[in-house]
C-alpha cells in the first residue's frame, strides 16, 4: 500500500456536535486510508459513530479537527459550494431507500449528476447515463418510470447513476437494508464486480454477513476504530445467484 | 450552470408534477386573467359612460350675445345681440383649441307638411353641427358644404316633428312648408330624447343657417354660436381662446365688457373627469390584489414544495447540486409557473373580456398594456415571492435532508 494511490487518507479526524449544553463525540481520532481498488465494509452498531464516517468521507460534512486527503487533495475546510463539486467529480452515493426521483424515467435519474458537472470533461449526459445503465444491466429499462422498477432494479438504476460521473469512490450506506436476499445478493455480486474491474467502493453495513463480501472490514465503536482486518474467507455473491441474472 | 441545463431542470420538475404545477398557476392564471377582463371591460364601460357625457355636450363651448344695460337696469341675456356669421367664421378658422365651430340662427313657426301641421323651432346651423352635437341622421343625408353656399331650401327633421307629420311614412323625399317656404326633407335625425331641464330635443328643424338667413330669419346677427373643444380637458382654455378671439372681432377696447357670454357645461365635463378617475382608481386596485392573491398563492404551494421535495434536494445535493443551483432551480420553477400562468392568464383575459362584449355589446378593448404589464408583474411576483422558497431549499443541510422522512 503505496501513500501515492491512496483514494482516502484521514488523520486524526475528530467530530464532535454540540447537543445543547453537551458535547457529543461522535468520531475521536480516525486515522483510516483506503486506497484505490479496495472494498471497505465500515461496520458499528448505531451511535458508533459510522454514519459520521460516512458523511464526512462523502463530502456531506466536515470534519471538527483532523484531515482529510481525497484524491491526494485536502478537502477538510472546503466551502459547501466545494463541497458540491468534490462530491460530484469524486464520489458516488448508493443509499439504503435508493432515492431516485419519482416520476421520472431511469435514464433521467442517471443522467442527474452530469447536469451538475462543472468540470471540464465534457461528458455527453445521454450516452454517458445509457452506459452506466447498461454496465448495471438496466439498458432494456432505460425509460421505464422510477416506480415501474422492482426494489432490485431501482437500486441498480441507483448504482448506475453513481457510476455515471466516473468517480474514484463509490460509497454504499447499508445498500441493501431495503432489499430481499435474492436481490441482496445481486447487488454485491454487481459491486464485486465493479470492484473487480478497479472500482474503489466503501459500503456501511451493520451485517456481518454482508460485510463477508468486501475485502477489508473496518469497525468502529464509541467513535474509535475498534478493528481493521482483511475479510479472511471472502465469499463470492455470484456463486450463489442463478445464471438468469443479468451481471 | 448554464442556463438551458438549468431551465430544462425547472421544466421536468414542473412536468414531473402535473397536477400540483396547474394548481399553482392557478392563482396566476386568474390574477392575470382577471387584470386583462377588467382593464378590457372597465375602459370599455369607460368609454361608454364617456360616450354618453359626450354625447351631452361635454366639450361643447356656447357663446350667446351679452346683455347691456341702460341706466343700471339690465335689460336680461341676449338684450344686446351683436353675434354674426363672421364671428363664427373668425372663430372657425382662428381657434386652435376648437374642433368646430358653427352658427347656430333660430326661427320657428307653423310647419306644413304630410297633411298636418305642427308647431316647432327651426335651427339654422353649418354641417359642423352634426358633429359638435354629435347627432347623426336615422334615415337620409345630412347636408353638405354646397348645399350652405347655395342656400338650398334643404332640412333635417327632429324625430318627433318626422313622427307628427309623417306617422305611417318615410319622410325623406317629401316636403315642408316653413311660413310659405318649402324645403325638401333630406334626412331624420336620430332621436336624441329630452335634456336634463326636459327639453325635448326632438321637437325641431334643422336647415343650412344660410337658407334659414336669407329666406326666414332675415337678420344680420345669429342667436348664438357652437363650438366643440378637441377633448373635455380644452375646454376651459378654448373658452379663454374663444373670448379673446370674439372680444378682437368685435374690436373691443380693453377698459370695455364683453358683449357676449361663453358658456360651457361644467359639471358635466367634471363628471367625465370624475368617472375616469374613479374608473382608474379602481381597476388599478382590482389588479393589484389579484396579482398580489396570486402571488401568495405561488409562495404559498412553493414552501409546501421545498417541504415535500426535501428528499429530492438531498438527492440533487449528495449527487453534486451547489446550494446556489438548489436557488435557482426553484426561482427559474416559481418564475416559469408565474410566467405560464400569465400566459394562459392572458389567453383566459380575451376570452373572458369576448365574452363580456358578445353578452353585454359593450365595446371592450383589450390593452396592449395592461397585456404587457400584467405578464411583467406575474414574472416579477414569481421572483419575489419564489425567492423566499428558493432561499429555504437551498439553505438544507444534505444530510438531514437525505435523512427527511
Amino acid at each position: 500500500m503505496s501513500k501515492a494511490n491512496a483514494v482516502i487518507t484521514l488523520r486524526d479526524l475528530n467530530k464532535t456536535y454540540a447537543m445543547g449544553r453537551n458535547q457529543v463525540h461522535a468520531l475521536r481520532g480516525i486515522d483510516l486510508t483506503i486506497t484505490a481498488g479496495e472494498m471497505v465494509a465500515i461496520m458499528g452498531a448505531s451511535g458508533s459513530g459510522k454514519s459520521t464516517l460516512m458523511n464526512i468521507v462523502g463530502c456531506l460534512d466536515r470534519p471538527t479537527s483532523g484531515t482529510y486527503e481525497l484524491d491526494g487533495e485536502r478537502v477538510d475546510g472546503l466551502s459547501r459550494k466545494q463541497l458540491a463539486d468534490i462530491r460530484n467529480n469524486h464520489i458516488g452515493f448508493v443509499f439504503q431507500s435508493f432515492n431516485l426521483l419519482a416520476r421520472t424515467t431511469a435514464q433521467e435519474n442517471v443522467e442527474l449528476p452530469l447536469l451538475y458537472d462543472r468540470s471540464d470533461r465534457k461528458i455527453d449526459p445521454v450516452a454517458a447515463a445509457r452506459e452506466a445503465l447498461e454496465r448495471v444491466g438496466l439498458g432494456d429499462r432505460r425509460d421505464h418510470q422510477t416506480n415501474e422498477l422492482s426494489g432490485g432494479q431501482q437500486q441498480r438504476v441507483a448504482i448506475a447513476r453513481a457510476l455515471v460521473t466516473a468517480p474514484s469512490l463509490l460509497l454504499a450506506d447499508e445498500p441493501t437494508g431495503n432489499l430481499d436476499t435474492q436481490t441482496s445478493m445481486e447487488v454485491l455480486a454487481l459491486f464485486q464486480e465493479l470492484n473487480d474491474r478497479g472500482l474503489t467502493i466503501a459500503m456501511v453495513t451493520h451485517e456481518n454477513d454482508i460485510a463477508a463480501y468486501a475485502r477489508r472490514i473496518v469497525e468502529l465503536r464509541d467513535g474509535l476504530i475498534i478493528r481493521d482486518e482483511p475479510v479472511a474467507d471472502r465469499r463470492t455473491a455470484k456463486r450463489g445467484l442463478s445464471s438468469s441474472v443479468a451481471v | 450552470m448554464k442556463s438551458d441545463k438549468l431551465i430544462r431542470i425547472a421544466i421536468r420538475s414542473i412536468i414531473r408534477t402535473k397536477m400540483r404545477s396547474i394548481l399553482t398557476m392557478l392563482g396566476i392564471i386568474i390574477g392575470v386573467g382577471a387584470v386583462i377582463c377588467m382593464v378590457a371591460i372597465g375602459q370599455g364601460a369607460q368609454s361608454r359612460i364617456e360616450q354618453s357625457i359626450l354625447n351631452l355636450g361635454v366639450n361643447m363651448v356656447v357663446i350667446t350675445p351679452g346683455t347691456s344695460s341702460s341706466g343700471g337696469v339690465s335689460r336680461g341675456a341676449g338684450s344686446l345681440n351683436r353675434l354674426q356669421v363672421a364671428d363664427a367664421e373668425k372663430l372657425a378658422e382662428e381657434g386652435m383649441l376648437l374642433s368646430a365651430v358653427s352658427p347656430v340662427t333660430m326661427t320657428g313657426g307653423r310647419i306644413r307638411g304630410g297633411g298636418g301641421n305642427w308647431h316647432a323651432p327651426l335651427y339654422g346651423v353649418d354641417v359642423t353641427y352634426e358633429n359638435i352635437r354629435d347627432w347623426p341622421v336615422a334615415t337620409g343625408q345630412w347636408f353638405d358644404q354646397s348645399d350652405i353656399r347655395s342656400a338650398r331650401k334643404v332640412c333635417l327633421l327632429g324625430s318627433t316633428v318626422a313622427s307628427e307629420l309623417f306617422p305611417d311614412q318615410d319622410p325623406v323625399g317629401q316636403q315642408i312648408i316653413v311660413r310659405d317656404v318649402p324645403f325638401d326633407i333630406i334626412g331624420v335625425l336620430e332621436s336624441k330624447g329630452q335634456t336634463a331641464s326636459g327639453d325635448n330635443q326632438d321637437d325641431c328643424v334643422i336647415a343650412p343657417y344660410t337658407t334659414v338667413q336669407k329666406r326666414l330669419a332675415g337678420r344680420q346677427f345669429i342667436a348664438q354660436i357652437l363650438g366643440s373643444a378637441w377633448s373635455p380637458e380644452d375646454v376651459p382654455a378654448a373658452m379663454e381662446e374663444a373670448t379673446t378671439i370674439m372680444r378682437e372681432s368685435h374690436s373691443l377696447a380693453d377698459w370695455e365688457d364683453d358683449d357676449f357670454t361663453v358658456r360651457n357645461q361644467s359639471d358635466l365635463a367634471d363628471a367625465a373627469t370624475g368617472t375616469t378617475e374613479v374608473m382608474t382608481l379602481l381597476l388599478a386596485a382590482i389588479a393589484g390584489i389579484s396579482l398580489l392573491v396570486g402571488g401568495i398563492g405561488i409562495m404559498n404551494i412553493m414552501l409546501v414544495s421545498v417541504t415535500e421535495r426535501t428528499r429530492e434536494i438531498g438527492v440533487r445535493m449528495a449527487v453534486g447540486a451547489r446550494p446556489g443551483d438548489i436557488l435557482r432551480q426553484f426561482l427559474v420553477e416559481s418564475v416559469v409557473l408565474s410566467i405560464l400562468g400569465g400566459v394562459v392568464g392572458v389567453a383566459l383575459g380575451y376570452g373572458g373580456s369576448w365574452l363580456v362584449a358578445y353578452l353585454t355589446g359593450w365595446p371592450t378593448a383589450i390593452d396592449t398594456v395592461a397585456v404587457g404589464v400584467a405578464l411583467g408583474f406575474s414574472a416579477t411576483v414569481g421572483i419575489f415571492f419564489g425567492f423566499w422558497p428558493a432561499r429555504k431549499a437551498a439553505g438544507l443541510d444534505p444530510i438531514a435532508a437525505l435523512r427527511y422522512e
